[in-house]
């Protein structure tokens, strides 16, 4: 029997791993499907991780060293080249890898599988399924790992980091970069990406634009049309213009990777395509908890690390018996914000803040956002130069404020005159 | 020297390669393509349908009966997901209602059981997600669905274990007659025998047309697909038609023997042939689905394709003898129910060969086919199977639960899989959600070592398909 198992070795789970076994937790395992740990922290060799955990700039396997090195000076077990096949509401998880099948079980487990790429199929664009097609996530393996690239002429679709960032990877790795075209008016990766990757090579952003159509020829994408969309997001047939070039990458998003949450019953939400959780990364089946990409997608590893520290925290506390009552607050949210986390906050906590992390829907500045009780009482408010959808934002709440709150709490954003 | 010569490894020519094997016949099968199944035998909606929908009295109500019927035995035998759902044709309206009338005496007329016509109650019972305006619909029990490739690798694959000839990137460009001997010019070599099945779907009144008169024309007509994650199975029971309208057969809703969701297809005449989808016909086939389950999401969606029947310019399938080139038999025009029909077809040209000339059923025909699963077996059976092969505990696609075992099998097969989308076919890896996101590069280096290639060599699909261009740092 396990105290706790951890399912994912990317920064998320090696992070829990590390703060359960530091909080004192014995039999710890962490389950990873690839070959190696650190997740795809491996294949990120850009810098700008660690700014914040480690006060450092590192790239990403540098920053999973750093968490991988940790691990040696304790007795947490791993398993690599293994893969979680199930798991249940009673903590049963079966697992399968070269030596066998079998069921593992635990009192207590971390959800920290990460999350995958979208890919063409979920915004359904035509044209041939020649080859050419790739997530920015599989040109970025193909290259880092295994030293090959996937095109010479490309054009990217969709501006998330990912994308940014192999715009640059493949322009250094000389390959030409035509285009980056996202469909929003606003972009969807970090402001620094956007100068060091796009217009420190003169790689064009055409935002409001995409693509609708794809064509092949002799097996392989030949050229793309893209075109400017309306408000609506549907394409403008007249300012449609083609781009010849032989590879076109997706970075459309990302989905936390959750289907066997849905499995084991864990409630989903629609929003965020993570499981449901309270204050402290707990889902709704007790003594599973979930951090890091597979909960909501994140644009910082280090974010990531934070959040998966407070879930191991929280599965010490309830293998130490130390139960929450299911007694809870909800977080509501107004229709500028794509989503807030946690969903819930329990009554009985013993912590002194609860951070809200939380994304806007468009672009906001010299903005507030307020945090009311049901009444409409401001609770906290906190002032912003400015938000935006590609960078997630967190508000602390003290815990005092809620204690007279009843059943539900509401965030919302007010644009401030200027 | 072959008795016979099948141009065309779709499911037509495999099911005809499946029933010659079993006779000592000598047999070749030429493919344009650099694997079996990999024209319209790929995209399709993968449904046998039970045979109410042909006219009576036609080849295609005939075949389609015959062949669904044999379809489901051979099926069990060569281990080939089959599933016999059901199927309805939901009636929204008095003119609806006419039809189901006339297709539901059409099937008992064309030999069909267990079809009935029910009313909304039991329909939504059967189907508590269909559209609340439905009225009525023709159930018909028999209906069934399959996996089309994996029906023709199964027909193609025991073909040749019982000693017929595969000849791949043999695109056929002449075909001669000296005396009673056909000569068959491919890309890359010359093959001779004594009796020709044209089996060339799409490109059958081409091949038709290189030794003989013009005899009929293919009009090939596209449908646009959408392939919807197993996220939505539960929405969906069983292949759901709406009625034939002025826009053709109309798009079908249904689940997949792998438990996604199909959604398709349009019905558009094009000039050339080409698989591409257009966003008008997801459009319209998006709009029409909805009409048959309002609550479908299409953000769920993870695969649009395009399939092309092979229609042809007559109102039925043509299975016969060209009228001038003896020995030389056309099996064309063969568009829905074609899959349904393909076994039947496969039987009849046997029959026809052997009123001709007399041959001998072999001893040793092996007639099995077993493939491992792993997702399929329980933690027991699983651990079992790792201890003799340790690859089978190794998981390349998580999505589909394919492990490397499972790709090796079908690399190593006795058709093996020389790209990507060949593994996937045979073992669902890249399947899923994913779309090959995390595993195509595995299995990229899967196909480097197990057949000993350099990254250059690796293919999507058919030969042209490169995935990868160049080493980091080469211009």
């Amino acid at each position: 029997m396990y105290d706790l198992i951890v399912i994912g070795a990317g920064p998320a789970g090696l992070a829990a791993a590390l703060k359960a076994n530091q909080l004192g937790l014995k039999k710890i395992l962490i389950v990873e499907r690839d070959n190696q740990l650190g997740g795809i922290l491996n294949q990120c060799i850009h810098n700008g991780f660690g700014l914040h955990y480690f006060h450092q700039e590192l790239t990403g396997p540098e920053f999973a060293y750093r968490l991988i090195e940790k691990l040696k000076d304790t007795d947490i077990e791993t398993l690599t080249d293994t893969m979680v096949l199930d798991f249940d509401n009673n903590h049963n998880v079966t697992i399968i890898n070269s030596s066998g099948c079998k069921i593992l079980q635990t009192k207590a487990i971390i959800l920290a599988m990460g999350c995958r790429e979208r890919a063409r199929g979920a915004i359904a664009t035509a044209g041939t399924r020649n080859s050419g097609v790739f997530t920015a996530g599989t040109a970025q393996r193909y290259m880092n790992i295994d030293g090959y690239s996937v095109g010479k002429n490309v054009v990217i679709l969709g501006s998330g980091d990912i994308g940014l960032i192999m715009a640059r990877r493949m322009s250094l790795e000389g390959s030409k970069v035509l285009a980056c075209v996202e469909i929003n008016p606003y972009s969807a990766g970090l402001k620094r990406n956007i100068k060091q990757c796009l217009e420190d090579f003169n790689i064009p952003l055409y935002l409001s634009h995409t693509v609708t159509n794809i064509k092949g020829e002799n097996g392989r994408v030949s050229e793309v049309t893209i075109a400017q969309v309306d408000e609506k997001y549907n394409p403008i047939e007249s300012t449609s213009k083609t781009i010849k070039c032989d590879t076109l990458l997706l970075s459309i998003g990302l989905i936390p990777e959750n289907e066997l949450s849905k499995k084991a019953g864990i409630i989903i939400d629609k929003k965020t395509k993570g499981a449901i959780v309270y204050e402290n990364m707990e889902t709704s089946i007790s003594g599973i908890f979930a951090c890091g990409n597979v909960c909501h997608v994140h644009d910082l590893a280090d974010n990531v690390v934070y959040e998966a520290e407070l879930a191991a925290k929280s599965a010490v506390n309830y293998i130490n018996n130390l139960y929450l009552s299911n007694d809870s607050i909800e977080v509501e949210y107004d229709n500028n914000l794509s989503y807030v986390l946690p969903q819930h906050i329990h009554k009985q906590i013993t912590e002194k803040f609860v951070t809200l992390s939380f994304r806007v829907k468009k672009n906001f500045k010299n903005c507030k956002i307020e945090v009311k009780d049901e009444d409409g009482k401001v609770l906290t408010e906190s002032k912003r130069d400015y938000l935006i959808p590609s960078e997630m934002a967190k508000i602390v709440l003290l815990t005092s404020l809620l204690n007279d709150v009843k059943g539900k709490i509401h965030v919302s954003i007010v644009e401030e005159i200027a | 020297m072959y008795d016979v010569i099948i141009i065309g490894a779709g499911i037509i020519g495999s099911s005809v390669a499946y029933y010659l094997s079993q006779y000592d016949i000598k047999v070749a099968i030429l493919e344009a393509s650099n694997d079996v199944s990999n024209g319209t035998s790929k995209a399709n909606s993968g449904i046998i349908h039970a045979g109410y929908d042909p006219k009576e009295n036609s080849l295609m109500a005939k075949f389609n009966v015959e062949g669904a019927k044999i379809t489901k035995e051979i099926c069990r035998k060569l281990d080939v997901p089959y599933n016999q759902c059901g199927a309805l044709v939901v009636g929204y309206n008095d003119e609806d209602i006419n039809t189901i009338n006339t297709l539901y005496k059409r099937g008992l007329n064309n030999g069909v059981e267990n079809i009935e016509i029910i009313d909304r109650e039991k329909l939504i019972e059967l189907e508590p997600q269909i559209n609340p305006q439905a009225k009525c619909a023709l159930y018909c029990k028999d209906s069934a669905i399959v996996s089309p490739w994996e029906l023709t690798y199964a027909l193609a694959e025991t073909a040749v274990k019982n000693g017929v000839k595969l000849f791949l990137e043999n695109e056929v460009t002449c075909i001669e007659k000296c005396e009673e001997t056909f000569v068959v010019t491919t890309k890359k070599d010359k093959y001779q025998a004594r009796y020709i099945v044209n089996a060339a779907g799409i490109y059958a009144d081409k091949v038709n047309e290189m030794i003989g008169k013009k005899q009929f024309t293919i009009i090939p007509v596209k449908g646009d697909y959408y392939l919807l994650d197993k996220s939505e199975s539960s929405k969906v029971h069983h292949t759901i038609f709406q009625c034939p309208d002025k826009d053709g057969k109309g798009v079908l809703v249904s689940i997949t023997v792998d438990g996604n969701v199909i959604v398709g297809p349009d019905a558009k005449v094009v000039e050339k042939i080409d698989t591409s989808t257009t966003s008008s016909s997801l459009d319209f086939v998006k709009r029409k689905a909805y009409k048959t389950i309002s609550t479908l999401d299409f953000s769920e969606n993870i695969r649009n394709f395009a399939g092309i029947r092979a229609k042809s310019d007559r109102d039925d399938f043509i299975i016969e003898e060209s009228k001038d080139v003896k020995n030389f038999f056309n099996i064309a025009g063969i568009a829905s129910p074609g899959l349904s029909s393909a076994l039947a077809i496969g039987k009849y040209y046997l029959d026809w060969l052997m009123e001709k000339e007399t041959f001998q059923k072999k001893e040793h025909y092996i007639d099995t086919r077993k493939k491992i699963r792993v997702r399929e077996l329980s933690v027991q059976q699983k651990d079992e199977l790792i201890k003799k092969n340790p690859l089978y505990g190794r998981i390349i696609c998580r999505c589909e639960t394919v492990t490397e075992g499972e790709i090796v099998d079908s690399m190593t097969s006795i058709i093996p899989a020389v790209s990507l989308d060949g593994v996937k076919r045979r073992t669902n890896a890249q399947m899923g959600r994913c779309q090959g996101g995390f595993c195509s590069e595995k299995i990229a280096l899967l196909l480097m070592k197990y057949h000993n290639l350099s990254y250059k060599d690796i293919l999507q699909d058919d030969v042209g398909s490169n995935i990868l261009l160049s080493r980091a740092k080469e211009k």
